[in-house]
């Protein structure tokens, strides 16, 4: 596939470097000479100096048969526009923004950037799970599927605990995917019984992530 | 009205200036506290101190009973994410923003964004008065 980066930054560079190494098709527009200079050194002649939101670059890199471009700059203003840029100008029909501020995510959304990654989101997701009795977790959300892939612990006075999963009446457009128990990864079966302190990853829709708790408090057992 | 400026440099100083002097509720957002001395002694409005594309600074300078959002920062791309986030999350009912770069206001004018592109009404300008 031909990937177009915009930021050749950290993130940037080692997303080139991956990228290569699996046989893609890559060009990268970096502002930052040095940066630029890097890139070529180290990948060969696969960047470009410039401002990547400046149809100039966009040009000279081949935007117009992009495949997928990644906004990967550090600036979240810069990434939308990159994006928009490319949607709107050029037809590029799959573009990925880097979120440094996670609040930007529904203003990506609003905006029609689908597809955004918070590293901030992911550290917190990461931080959460080690807090006993924590709050949902949000692993992983594919918004242009509307897909979420979603965490949360059994509460210890849960009615729930010890009914195997073929009495629970579980909604279409929900998985439940993954027991972690004790550090333990498990696939849950129809015997399966859930117990105090499980973590259960389930796989739903996005306007749904609240059966997990509907499940916890005990509505969703078969009569 | 009440009037939301993000930028202010020498576009945003003038507006926030006339726009106060006019009787209008003024709020002028900026990065750096040091612009805002520029302002003077005689304008009357608020000032915010942050950045443009976050929705709680935006909040702060009462973007949600706002009439007007001008987007006048240096960077092109900041005033198209704030106006954008002026015009679809807080429905401000007039959103303007500045953009230096010439394509770029063409893709947000087709976005349905109200833009003036400095660069061609002063080259345009120039260039009326080089054939008079």
């Amino acid at each position: 596939m031909y990937i177009i980066i915009v930021g050749g930054g950290k993130v940037g560079y080692y997303l080139t470097r991956h990228l290569l190494a699996s046989g893609h098709e890559v060009v990268v527009i970096e502002k930052n000479s040095k940066k630029v200079e890097m890139i070529i050194n180290d990948l060969g002649g696969i960047a470009i100096q410039g401002d990547g939101s400046d149809a100039g670059p966009m040009l000279e890199a081949g935007m117009g048969r992009a495949d997928i471009v990644v906004a990967a700059t550090g600036d979240d203003e810069d990434n939308l526009i990159v994006c928009q840029m490319a949607k709107k100008k050029f037809g590029v029909k799959r573009t990925i923004a880097r979120i440094n501020n996670p609040k930007n995510e529904h203003i990506f959304a609003v905006l029609g950037i689908d597809t955004t990654v918070s590293y901030v989101d992911a550290l917190v997701a990461q931080i959460e799970r080690e807090i006993p009795a924590h709050s949902l977790i949000h692993l992983l959300t594919l918004r242009d599927v509307g897909a979420t892939f979603i965490e949360k612990q059994v509460p210890p006075d849960s009615p729930i605990i010890g009914i195997p999963m073929n009495e629970l009446h579980l909604p279409d457009q929900f998985l439940l995917a993954l027991v972690i128990r004790e550090g333990q990864a498990l696939i849950p079966k129809g015997s399966t019984k859930l117990l105090a302190g499980d973590e259960i990853v389930a796989v739903t829709s996005v306007e749904q992530e609240n059966v997990l708790d509907r499940l916890f408090r005990g509505e969703l057992i078969r009569p | 009205m009440k009037i939301i400026i993000l930028g202010c440099g020498r576009v945003g100083i003038y507006l926030a200036q006339a726009l106060d002097q006019a009787g209008h509720q003024v709020t002028v957002i900026d990065r750096n506290r040091e612009s805002f001395a520029r302002l003077g002694a005689d304008y009357g409005g608020q000032m915010v101190l942050g950045t443009g594309i976050d929705e709680d600074v935006l909040k702060k300078a009462g973007i949600e009973k706002a009439d007007a959002f001008i987007a006048v920062t240096n960077g092109d791309n900041t005033n198209a994410m704030a106006a954008q986030i002026a015009q679809h999350i807080f429905h401000v009912p007039r959103v303007i923003a500045r953009l230096y770069d010439p394509v770029r206001e063409e893709i947000y004018g087709l976005l349905g964004l109200d833009t003036v592109c400095s660069t061609v009404m002063g080259a345009e300008k120039i260039r009326e008065m080089v054939n008079a």
